[in-house]
């Protein structure tokens, strides 16, 4: 269990607004981006394949395959530079880490689309 | 302002500042610090203030440590106010675990034994040097204690791979020179890191924040002062 006086300290770190996405959801990261002193927004499209880490220092891994060639970024999801998460599309996964997706080429690499209940 | 405070080291953690960077914190838990003792230079022949920080309790307090708190009404004590002796004046609070003094040269604040001093005091500061002990590490070899290479991997070396290799010369001078690094116990000891800069005062939860790592233990006890080198 995390000290109580460190998770006051970076309580006040945390994000107000909860990102709500799942492992294996397809999103968009919106991320502010300063260029000389004008503010832009840049957006990072690709599937969630892991989180990690705990309190201010959480991340999520985000991949997408650029010109045939594997990306993968990292985001902290408590970074005021991430401004927003867009989820396009759900994937229905079994684990947690969807490292093996780093092995599949072409059309192995989609995953199914989950249903929800309102789907339905 | 006194020239620092006593307090506990709680941990790393990192937070973000308005443009988003991450800033790697220490957290210390700094005071409240009770005033133990006022040193004169007339009395003790310099100028002093010592503090104590975090309650002991009192059945782990020698008789020494409760006595310099409060009044224990001893037998000697009221012979020496029976024959008029002037009392010491005694800082009214439980005993402390981590007490210690800190110069007050040069300075025009007073202070009265008793005196409770905050976190506060450090608002307008913005470098602290801090004090504490380092992790004991042990006897350890020269690689982790002075940061030698050690030997090779290969070309012939035999289970030598972390020696320190030659110590000196031949039969000119014929000894080893004083102060050669070697071996030896590693850690434990006072460390100072100095010029960290204060990231954020929190007057309400006693605690300080600054930049980058100080010596010890989680929980450890350090000594905080305001810099000397800007």
């Amino acid at each position: 269990m995390q000290n109580k006086i460190l998770s006051l300290v970076e309580s006040t770190s945390l994000r107000s607004d909860p990102l709500n996405f799942e492992i294996g959801d397809t999103v968009d990261v919106h991320q502010r981006i300063l260029e000389g002193d004008k503010e832009r927004i840049q957006i990072f499209n690709g599937v969630v394949i892991a989180r990690s880490g705990a309190g201010t220092r959480e991340t999520f891994t985000v991949r997408r395959i650029v010109a045939g060639e594997g990306v993968e970024r990292k985001f902290p999801i408590h970074s005021p530079k991430v401004a927003q998460v867009v989820v396009k599309r759900s994937g229905r996964v079994r684990r947690a880490k969807l490292f093996y997706l780093r092995d599949r080429v072409g059309k192995a690499t989609k995953l199914i689309e989950r249903q929800t209940k309102t789907d339905k | 302002m006194p020239k620092g405070l006593l307090g506990r080291k709680v941990g790393m953690t990192q937070i973000h500042d308005e443009s988003g960077k991450v800033m790697p914190v220490t957290v210390i838990e700094l005071g409240p610090c009770v005033v133990m003792k006022v040193c004169e230079p007339g009395k003790e022949g310099y100028s002093a203030v010592q503090l104590g920080f975090a309650d002991k309790p009192r059945r782990l307090a020698s008789r020494a440590e409760r006595g310099q708190c409060v009044s224990l009404g001893g037998r000697r004590e009221k012979a020496r106010q029976a024959a008029g002796v002037a009392t010491v004046a005694k800082p009214e609070c439980e005993p402390k675990r981590f007490v210690r003094e800190f110069r007050t040269e040069g300075e025009d604040v007073s202070y009265t034994v008793g005196q409770v001093l905050t976190v506060d005091e450090f608002q307008s500061i913005p470098r602290v040097d801090v004090i504490g002990v380092s992790k004991g590490r042990g006897f350890t070899g020269a690689m982790k204690r002075h940061n030698f290479s050690g030997l090779c991997a290969s070309h012939g070396v035999k289970k030598v791979h972390r020696s320190m290799g030659s110590t000196g010369q031949r039969q000119d001078p014929g000894r080893v020179f004083k102060g050669q690094k070697m071996p030896g116990h590693f850690g434990n000891e006072r460390v100072t890191v100095r010029h960290l800069k204060v990231v954020k005062v929190d007057v309400e939860n006693n605690l300080l924040l600054v930049w980058g790592g100080v010596p010890g233990p989680n929980g450890g006890y350090v000594m905080v002062r305001e810099t000397n080198c800007y």
